[in-house]
């Protein structure tokens, strides 16, 4: 199945889901935020796509932007169907995990969540996966100012009996 | 026929050897430096390689790389230190047991390197004191056999008199 086709059969489908189809380098596809599980779901059930290649975070002026490369093992795909997600709430963005669909969203997701700060519902186990619990800021997000700390500016941040 | 005297003073400057106890007891400390058998980033590569058969620095009397931090000597610090293992270095360097030294090798573990982030620690000597800074981005094996030159005078030239890890009273 070509993305085109894909993308037709995800609009019979799911005629309010799709946001926007932007001319990318690479077949993108935007889709609503709160029909994401729905969509993912459709994708990886009916169109062959069961494999995410790559899970990452946009940070734009006005949303966060979502990414996910999907191909498909079984149809041998060449090229990934870019499925994408705008965040509008900058201050607390939140969204579906794929982790449950997508094995291999796992820490892909936990390090936007610990990069980006995007909390996944429904990731089993969703932690920092790069830094430690209690490092200030997310570093990929364009706010983080990238200073230098001592040893002892982050002792307070880290977990207890780090050192001994 | 010699006097028995010439004889035993020809004895003697056979079998008699004078030194003070610092210069034999240091050149046995010297020769046998363990260093703990980690490294951190590309510097490693360069240590493993004075480690192997080209460079071989078990010349020296090092060529045990200890596993375990309480049957080394010095502490090889070789790569960059990132914030994230910065305590697991610092607690590695804690279980060696005194006398120990700590060599920071590369520019990374000298002063950050090419690292100005939040993520790396800019100098290992803010949590450690360091005793031989070897420059480079990585160092070759000569540079850090050079480094290991340094830390022998730098043994040579300490005293049991006045080491705080050979004193009766010394701080825990």
């Amino acid at each position: 199945m070509t993305n085109e086709e894909i993308l037709a059969n995800l609009k019979g489908k799911y005629p309010d889901a799709v946001v926007d189809v932007p001319e990318l380098i690479d077949f993108t596809v935007v889709v609503k935020p709160e029909t994401l599980l729905d969509v993912a779901v459709f994708l990886r059930d009916e169109c062959g796509l069961d494999y995410v290649a790559d899970v990452t975070a946009v940070d734009r002026p006005e949303w966060f932007e979502m990414v996910y490369h999907l191909y498909s093992i079984k149809d041998q795909t060449p090229e990934p169907f870019v499925l994408k997600v705008y965040l509008e709430d900058k201050q607390n963005p939140v969204l579906a995990s794929v982790t449950p669909l997508w094995l291999g969203a796992d820490f892909q997701e936990c390090e936007v969540y610990d990069l980006m700060g995007i909390t996944f519902e429904g990731h089993p186990d969703l932690k920092r996966i790069l830094l430690w619990d209690g490092f200030p800021g997310h570093p990929l997000r364009k706010d983080f100012e990238n200073k230098t700390y001592t040893f002892k500016q982050l002792e307070t941040t880290r977990p207890k009996h780090s050192a001994s | 026929m010699k006097k028995e005297e010439e004889l035993i003073e020809e004895k003697l400057k056979k079998n008699i050897f004078l030194t003070t106890v610092d210069a034999a007891y240091n050149w046995g400390r010297k020769s046998s430096v363990w260093p703990v058998s980690f490294g951190l980033a590309c510097c490693a590569i360069e240590m493993i390689s004075a480690a192997a058969a080209r460079y071989d620095f078990s010349r020296f009397g090092m060529e045990i790389m200890r596993a375990s931090p309480r049957q080394a000597d010095l502490m090889i610090v070789a790569g960059t230190v990132t914030q994230k293992m910065a305590p697991a270095v610092l607690r590695i360097y804690n279980q060696i047991p005194e006398p120990k030294y700590v060599l920071a090798m590369g520019a990374c573990a000298t002063g950050g390197g090419p690292f100005p982030s939040y993520a790396v620690l800019q100098g290992i000597d803010e949590i450690l004191p360091v005793d031989v800074y070897v420059p480079g981005c990585p160092p070759r094996p000569e540079a850090l056999i050079h480094g290991f030159m340094k830390l022998h005078d730098e043994i040579m030239e300490q005293s049991i008199k006045t080491v705080s890890w050979y004193q009766k009273d010394q701080a825990q």
